[in-house]
Order: structure tokens, then C-alpha cells, then sequence
């Protein structure tokens, strides 16, 4: 896009029907709204979907919606083939067999609704509420409609995204920039301005870190990566800072390729360089920050000599890369998961908060800008759990070793604590799942044969999604249709601009999560669900939320739809809002910190028991925390980057999506596919330390470097048996058979996730297949209930700071 | 003359032109009227002088089932190829107004009929 001007100026208003909602084409009515699942995504992009007689017969980017200007990836535009499928699940349905049988009988919503009235008002009564756990998935547009239900139905604190451990998914990038900052904080890519990079506040990035994420394919945390692109062809320079070579990588300045798990490594090399080289900038650390001083003392020693030795990146690459984050007109950072899948998450966190703030990169052009979502719709997770019984509130399961829990800037509890409470029924027995678009044993859960021992013993499972998933055939009595986009009345923001999606079809009995939550909150609590219709429940969020003076939003639900489904908000697009009181209660200038500024030795760590300055754990098991185990798991093992045809765990039934990506692939250099003997496109087992393996389809490829390998998560194969052991093979090329639960950074917070050892071979026929494993002995090995795997080596690294 | 321009240097590979092509077209599966290839990555052996050794690089290639969207375009609407497509580097409109693109820096080609 050289030219964003000329580009929008060959778009022909009228034939994109400017200013209308609705219109007719031929025998097709087009609708101008927003995409947010199902099937899911993080972003919410601008869509104009064509329906015929209660049918979406096609979906296309609306080039007059800011967002995305038309531009939509392979997802939305296949929507028809997901919204169509004849796999959907069109009624409720109740087990009528075993679990795991496959066997389902129809019932009708008043069934279902009466089963589970009765038997969560046994639950409530007999065993207290918090036995109940209620897990929402990610990307699903339910992150604020299930907690509520969590809080004003079932009465329960314990709400989770249950099964990765360590809190492993943005959040600790979230709290650990508030606590720094004060406010949360996003690249900036002209995305918070309606006229997008023609703004004239808007500056191009000079310089932008992609640092753990491939943001084109991911999305991630309602940060669309092709954004980033446009700014490339403006003239951005690239950093990348990844094991993977990635498209960013291969078009960089500098290209970094981090050994999995030592990211705090490199971020403490860079700052060394900047602070030792006196590139940072002077007049901001000196008005706006506190403990500098700290800082400088902190990465004095981590030259990048020595980072290397851990991270195996070059020290002259890190040197270049330092002086060009500082020397830049300005420097993005655009961040991803790896930050919080290995163990010094919040470590690598404070790495690129002080790389911001020293090179004076804070809510300014083409930097990295200071976010809340929209017009204040979304304060904070956890809605409506101020409705819960404080002393009730208090039994929500959160870790022991946590500081972060106690401090309760978490609202959901922890994965952890829930594992261990089902496996010792300590301190209390949990007694039913609700699990509302979450696959946990395909996608989330850690150590995937654990999770689905804990919860097949759990008396009561509702799983609710638009397909029968592994996760309901295995463990659910009661399974609930779930509607898609096109089917649903539903608001959101995530960061700016609100936005709303409108119910243009209908499916069978399928019903969008906001009914299925105010139905059943209905018969539970009726006091806490005032709402008519889901049109009401869509306007008292952006709007009331039982906060005190409301949002700072004005329009009801259908004003936002029938405005095309956007409005954007001027405070998330005000620069330097710290210069100008913008982010303090007080009005006054600075930030919303103890010390009112950002600071780089942090309050709110310390607080938490975490190093207040810049660390890095290494992984548990790495070439250097256990050189015995590393010779015969020769490979580090990463994985879950993500691919343009499925999001997590879903897509994966859809013809057009299996065309173009039909199995699971590990990436695996070429020099260790030659060591290994491991040949292209055939299919190679993934074991680690204790015996646990998957298989994938080798694909060798330059795009990992020698010596890791990168495996892909969330597979399952709905055309396979769904009937127990197999369970649509979800075990057999699940990552997760590999993973952990229980092991976490200092907080609480991150996981070694993406930093495992393993080794490769071929799969031979007759080759014993993990979902056999699984029936015959449960798991790969044994484990004390609530309790995680003995160490098999002691690790001779493990603290740095 | 109607053609399209790439601006490849930029493409990266997401399929939605593809996708949306087929939408237009109502091709089957297997079947493109823009296919994308790939070359790369692999990293050159000698030092070319460049900023990045690597070589990586997505063209799409159009097949003769692609007729330009005459339809669309007789609407006022943007080929669905261009409207998709998520890098931005496709260009549609008359051959000898395109080339004024080039710059000399990225890599670019045109298709026509
Ligand atoms: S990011 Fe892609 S999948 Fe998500 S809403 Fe936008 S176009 Fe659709
Ligand atoms: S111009 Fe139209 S027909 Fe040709 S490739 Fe693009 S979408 Fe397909
Ligand atoms: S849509 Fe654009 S960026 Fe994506 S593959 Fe096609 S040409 Fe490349």
C-alpha cells in the first residue's frame, strides 16, 4: 500500500452502499456488520454478509469499515462453508450411553434448561457453588457474557480458560505493563484513528520489533498483523525476534533467532547496549520515570557477549538491533505468546516495557500507545463478580505460591489450583464443568491425558459449542448448539472501535451464547438477568454494567447497528495523553503508578513477589539446565504458532481449510532432518523425557533453525472416529501430550510451554498410538494427584538476574 | 487494457485472494483463478549486498479462468482478488496507468489477458 489515500479513492462509494446498514443485491440482502465468532478470531473486522432465505451465501470485507478496509483473511471469507456445515450441531442433546460412547438422544431447550436448573441447584445446595467451574475459550466473543454467568448465575469465582497453566495467555503481558505503566499498551499502527494511516497525528513506525508472534497469522489480543505490513511498505524497519524465520524475519534488518525460552536474555542485551552505549533517551527516563538507576545496575553485566552464550543469538546482530530500536524515529513492539509460554514471562514483559520506556517510546506516533477499550465498555475482567458473597468469593481456587492471586489483579482462578482440587478434592470437591466454547482436551489443556482423567471424574459436564468436539464426545452429559456470527446479536470491544455484530440468519436450535447464558441465568437468578431480549443484554453492556455512572458509551444496540457496527473512541486515539492528565484519576500529568511515573524498578512486582527488575528462568529442561537429558532429547522444542487456516483448535471439519493445510506439521531444519534421518512430508513421532510423544508431518524447512523444531497445536480430525479411545484422534498429534501442568515462573505466571526438549524419529507401522496409550494406562506416567512430575534431571541453570 | 498489478515484494502468502477468487468464480476445490507459488526461504550462499540474504518471496499467478471480475467491475466493485487481499499489493486498472508504479525498489509484476 504505497498510498492509502489513492487506494480508498478507487473505492466506489455507492457501489459499497456508503452509509447504509442494509440493502438489497439482486435476490441477495447484503448486511454491513462485524465479524466475531464463531468460529473465532481476536479481531472483529469489517464484513458485509450476503443472505438468501435464511442462508449466508457469501461474506466479503466492507472496503468502508476502518478496521480492515475490506481486506479479510481465508476465515472470514469461507465463513459460508463453517455457517453450513453439515456437521453443526442444530439441537441439544443429552448423553445416552457412556461417556465417551458417542451416544446422544435429542431433547429440547426446556430439557436441557430443566436438567441443568436441577441439578446445578443440587450442586449449589449440597456442596456450595464455588464446586462449580465455569471455562469460557478464547476468541469466541465471550470473554465478558461468561464470567458474568459465572458470577450472576452460578453464583461460582471459579471461572478460568481452563487447562494452560501459569495464566500462559496475554494476561501476564496485560497486568505486567499496568503495573509498570499504569495503562495497557499496543503497537501503533494508525488502527485507534477512523482515517487510518492517512491520520495526520499518525506517524510511521521508523522501526518495529516482532518479537515471540506471527502477527499476520494470529491476530492476537485484537491486533490485526497485516496492519503492520502497510507500515513495512511506508517504510518501517523490521526486527525480528523469533526461533522461527518468519515473513518478518526474512524481510528484517536484523533477524534474531532466539533459543525458545531465553527471550528475557535478549531483552536484557538490548537494554544493556542502550544504556550502555547512552542511546536511551535522557529527557524522557529523567521526567517520566522512576529506577533507572536500578535498571542500568540490573543489565550492567548482560553484554551481548554474554546473552549469547544463553540465547544463541549473535552479539553483533543484538548490538544492531539495540541501536536501531533506539536511533529510530520511533519503535513499535509488536508481542506475542512466547512471552508468557516459557517461564520468565513477566522477566521478557519487563524486558520490553523498559525498552519502551527508555527509548522513549510511550504513547507517541508509530510507537507503542496506551489502550482502554472503548469508551470504557470493558473495564475489567470478570464482570458482576462484586455479585458474589465476599465470603464465597474467597474460595476461589488460586495458587498457593502465587503473589499475583493474592493481590487478586486476576480475576479468573487458576488452572492449576482447579487441576488439584479435582485430583485431591482439596480444599473442596468440584462437582460440574460448564464449559461454553472450549475444547480443552484438543486445544488448552496441559498434559492432555491428565486433563481428561480430571475431568471425567467430574459428576456434571455441560459443554456448549457449535460442533461436537473431542472434548464434549469424552466428558459431556449435556451438549449445547451453539450459533455462529451471522446468527447473534452481540457487542464487544476489544480496544477500539466498539463494535457489534447482527443476527442475520438462524440455524436449527442452535442459540447464541448471550441466550444460552441469560436462559439458564433466568432460571438460576433471576434478579440478575433483567433483560427481555439479547438486544437488551447487548445494550446494558455498552452502556450500565452495574458500574457506578455507566460507560462513557451513549447508544443502544441497534443505533450501533444500524451506524454499519463501529464507532471509535478519541481518547484511545490522543497521544502523549501522560503529558496531557489523561491517565490519572487526578487529572494531574504522569502516570496512573504509585510514583506516577513508569517504573522501571516496579512497585507492583515487588508487591508480588517477583523480581522488580528485568530476569530469565531458564526453561527446566534446555541444552543448559540439563545437559544429560539434552543428549538423548537433542531438539528444543517449540510450538502453536499459528496458521492462516484455523483458529486454535477449530476449522478443522471445514473441506477448503483441510485442502489448503491438511495435517498437523512440524517444522525441522534440514541439517537435523539428514542427522535424524527424517524424510519430507512423512509423519514423525515428537517424545520427550518422559516417554510422552505425538506425531506429526515432517515438513523440513529453513523456517526453524537447526537444532528446534516447531510443532503445531489444536489438531483434531472430525472426520475420524469421535466414539472413545479414539476420539477424533485428538490425542494422537496433540503437543499438549507433551506439556505440564505445575510448573510456573515467580508469580505464579508463565510456563515452559514452548521450551521443551524432545527427540524425532520416524513412525513405523504398528506403532502404538497415544489415544491407546491413553485407554490402556490413562498416560504416559504416573503422577501424584495435585502434583507435578518429579524433575528426571536437576536443573544445573535456572535463575538469572 | 485491464491487468493487475503485484506488488509480490509484499505478498505473504495468506490464500484470501484464492479464497476469494473461488467465491467469485464458484470454482471447485483444487481449481484457482489466482494461485500463489512460493519461492524460498532459503538464505543465499554468497553475500549479494543486500540488507537480508534471505529469499522468500510469494508471487500469485493468475489462470485463465480469471476474467478480471468483469461483472464486479461493471457494478463499480473492486476485483475480489484486490478487495481481499490482505497485503495490499494488489493493484487493478488500466496496464499503462499501472506501470507508473514501479519504483525501482520492490518487486513488481503485471498480469493482463
Ligand atoms: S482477523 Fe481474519 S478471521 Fe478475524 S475477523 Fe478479521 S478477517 Fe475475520
Ligand atoms: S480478478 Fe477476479 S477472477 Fe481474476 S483472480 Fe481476481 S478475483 Fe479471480
Ligand atoms: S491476498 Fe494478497 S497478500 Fe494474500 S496471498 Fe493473495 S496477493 Fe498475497
Amino acid at each position: 500500500m504505497a498510498d492509502f489515500n489513492e487506494y480508498m479513492d478507487t473505492v466506489n462509494r455507492e457501489a459499497y452502499h456508503d452509509g447504509e446498514w442494509q440493502w438489497q443485491e439482486g435476490d441477495l440482502t447484503v448486511t454491513r456488520t462485524t465479524h466475531w465468532s464463531p468460529p473465532g478470531c481476536h479481531m472483529g473486522c469489517g464484513v458485509l454478509l450476503y443472505t438468501k432465505d435464511n442462508t449466508l451465501v457469501k461474506v466479503e470485507g466492507d472496503p468502508l469499515n476502518s478496521v480492515a478496509s475490506g481486506k479479510l483473511c481465508m476465515r472470514c471469507l469461507d465463513m459460508p462453508e463453517a455457517v453450513n456445515s453439515p456437521d453443526r450441531l442444530k439441537y441439544p442433546l443429552k448423553r445416552d450411553g457412556e461417556r465417551g460412547e458417542n451416544k446422544w438422544r435429542r431433547i429440547s431447550w426446556d430439557e436441557a434448561l430443566d436438567e441443568i436448573e436441577i441439578k446445578v441447584k443440587d450442586i449449589k445446595k449440597n456442596f456450595g457453588s464455588p464446586s462449580i467451574v465455569v471455562v469460557h475459550g478464547t476468541g469466541r466473543n465471550i470473554g465478558w457474557q461468561v464470567p458474568y454467568f459465572a458470577s450472576a448465575a452460578m453464583e461460582t469465582p471459579n471461572v478460568s480458560t481452563f487447562g494452560f497453566t501459569g495464566f500462559a495467555c496475554y494476561l501476564p503481558r496485560m497486568i505486567g505493563t499496568s503495573a509498570k505503566f499504569g495503562d495497557m499498551v499496543l503497537a501503533d499502527a494508525s488502527q485507534c484513528h477512523p482515517d487510518r494511516y492517512a491520520n495526520k497525528d499518525w506517524a510511521v513506525p521508523g522501526c518495529i520489533v516482532i518479537w515471540g508472534n506471527e502477527p499476520i497469522k494470529s491476530n492476537a489480543d485484537g491486533f490485526l498483523g497485516h496492519w503492520l505490513v502497510q507500515c513495512v511498505q511506508q517504510g518501517s524497519k523490521i526486527i525480528s525476534i523469533d526461533p522461527r524465520l518468519t515473513w518478518w524475519g526474512a524481510r528484517s534488518a536484523y533477524w534474531l533467532p532466539v533459543r525458545p525460552g531465553t527471550d528475557a536474555v535478549v531483552g536484557m542485551a538490548l537494554l544493556n547496549v542502550i544504556i550502555a552505549e547512552d542511546l536511551y533517551d535522557h529527557d524522557f527516563v529523567e521526567k517520566w520515570t522512576y529506577g533507572f538507576e536500578a535498571l542500568a545496575e540490573r543489565v550492567a553485566d548482560k553484554t551481548p557477549e554474554w546473552a549469547s552464550q544463553y540465547c544463541d543469538c549473535d552479539p553483533d546482530d543484538l548490538r544492531g538491533a539495540a541501536r536501531l530500536m533506539a536511533t529510530s524515529s520511533s519503535c513499535a513492539i509488536q508481542w506475542g505468546l512466547a512471552f508468557e509460554q516459557q517461564l520468565a514471562a513477566l522477566g521478557v514483559t519487563e524486558c520490553a516495557a523498559d525498552l519502551m520506556a527508555i527509548t522513549g517510546n510511550i504513547d507517541n506516533p508509530g510507537g507503542n500507545i496506551f489502550i482502554r477499550c472503548a469508551f470504557l465498555i470493558e473495564k475489567r475482567y470478570g464482570l458482576g463478580d462484586d455479585l458474589i458473597d465476599p465470603e464465597v468469593y474467597n474460595l476461589k481456587l488460586i495458587s498457593k505460591t502465587s503473589g499475583i492471586n493474592e493481590s487478586n489483579i486476576v480475576s479468573c482462578a487458576d488452572t492449576d489450583a482447579i487441576l488439584s482440587a479435582i485430583e485431591t478434592g482439596e480444599p473442596y470437591p468440584i462437582k460440574m464443568f460448564w464449559i461454553q466454547s472450549s475444547n480443552a482436551l484438543a486445544c488448552p489443556g496441559m498434559d492432555a491425558p491428565r486433563v481428561y482423567a480430571a475431568l471425567n471424574s467430574v459428576d456434571f459436564v455441560v459443554v456448549a459449542d457449535p460442533f461436537m468436539t473431542p472434548t464434549a464426545v469424552a466428558v459431556a452429559d449435556i451438549v449445547l448448539p451453539v450459533a455462529m456470527s451471522c446468527e447473534r446479536n452481540s457487542v464487544r470491544t476489544w480496544w477500539t472501535p466498539v463494535r457489534s455484530m447482527v443476527k442475520v440468519t438462524s440455524y436449527y436450535e442452535a442459540h447464541s451464547d448471550e441466550q444460552i447464558v441469560m436462559d439458564v441465568g433466568k432460571r438460576l437468578c433471576p434478579e440478575n438477568w433483567p433483560f427481555a431480549t439479547d438486544e437488551e443484554f447487548a445494550t446494558w453492556y455498552l452502556l450500565d454494567q452495574r458500574s457506578p455512572g455507566g460507560t462513557l458509551f451513549d447508544k443502544d444496540f441497534r443505533q450501533l447497528v444500524e451506524q454499519g457496527g463501529t464507532e471509535y473512541w478519541d481518547w484511545d486515539e490522543t497521544y502523549y495523553k501522560y503529558e496531557k492528565g489523561l491517565l490519572r484519576p487526578d487529572g494531574q500529568p504522569g502516570f496512573n503508578t504509585p510514583t506516577g511515573r513508569i517504573e522501571l524498578w516496579s512497585f507492583g512486582y515487588d508487591r508480588w513477589g517477583v523480581d522488580p527488575l528485568p530476569y530469565h528462568l531458564e526453561p527446566p529442561e534446555s541444552p543448559l539446565s540439563t545437559p544429560e537429558t539434552f543428549k538423548d532429547f537433542p531438539l528444543v522444542l517449540s510450538g502453536g504458532g499459528r496458521s492462516f487456516e484455523f483458529f486454535h483448535s477449530e476449522h478443522r471439519q471445514l473441506p477448503t481449510m483441510r485442502e489448503f493445510h491438511p495435517w498437523p506439521l512440524v517444522m525441522i531444519n534440514p541439517v537435523d532432518a539428514e542427522k535424524y534421518g527424517i524424510r519430507d512430508q512423512t509423519w514423525v513421532w515428537l517424545e520427550n523425557s518422559r516417554g510422552a510423544r505425538c506425531k506429526q508431518l515432517a515438513t523440513i524447512t529453513e523456517q526453524t533453525k537447526a537444532g528446534i523444531v516447531h510443532a503445531e497445536h489444536g489438531w483434531w480430525f472430525p472426520e475420524q472416529e469421535a466414539a472413545s479411545p479414539n476420539f477424533f484422534g485428538t490425542f494422537d498429534s496433540n503437543l499438549n501430550n507433551l506439556t505440564q501442568a505445575f510448573y510456573v515462573g515467580q508469580g505464579g505466571i508463565g510456563s515452559p510451554i514452548k521450551s521443551m526438549l524432545c527427540k524425532v524419529y520416524p513412525v513405523q507401522d504398528g506403532d502404538k498410538l497415544p489415544h491407546e496409550v491413553v485407554a490402556e494406562q490413562g498416560n504416559y506416567a504416573q503422577w501424584e494427584p495435585g502434583q507435578r512430575y518429579p524433575d528426571i534431571e536437576e536443573p544445573l541453570v535456572t535463575y538469572i538476574k | 487494457m485491464k491487468a493487475l498489478l503485484v506488488n509480490y515484494e509484499y505478498c505473504t502468502g495468506c490464500h484470501s485472494c484464492e479464497v476469494a477468487c473461488r467465491n467469485e468464480l464458484g470454482l471447485a476445490a483444487g481449481e484457482f483463478g489466482i494461485k500463489i507459488t512460493e519461492v524460498g526461504p532459503y538464505k543465499y550462499t554468497e553475500d549479494l549486498g543486500l540488507e537480508n540474504n534471505w529469499e522468500w518471496v510469494y508471487v500469485p499467478v493468475l489462470t485463465k479462468a480469471c476474467n478480471l471480475c468483469e461483472d464486479r467491475s461493471k457494478l463499480g466493485k473492486l476485483p475480489s482478488c484486490v478487495q481481499a487481499c490482505q497485503a495490499w499489493c494488489l493493484y487493478y486498472g488500466e496496464a499503462e496507468d499501472l506501470v507508473k508504479k514501479f519504483d525501482g525498489k520492490t518487486r513488481w509484476s503485471l498480469f493482463s489477458k
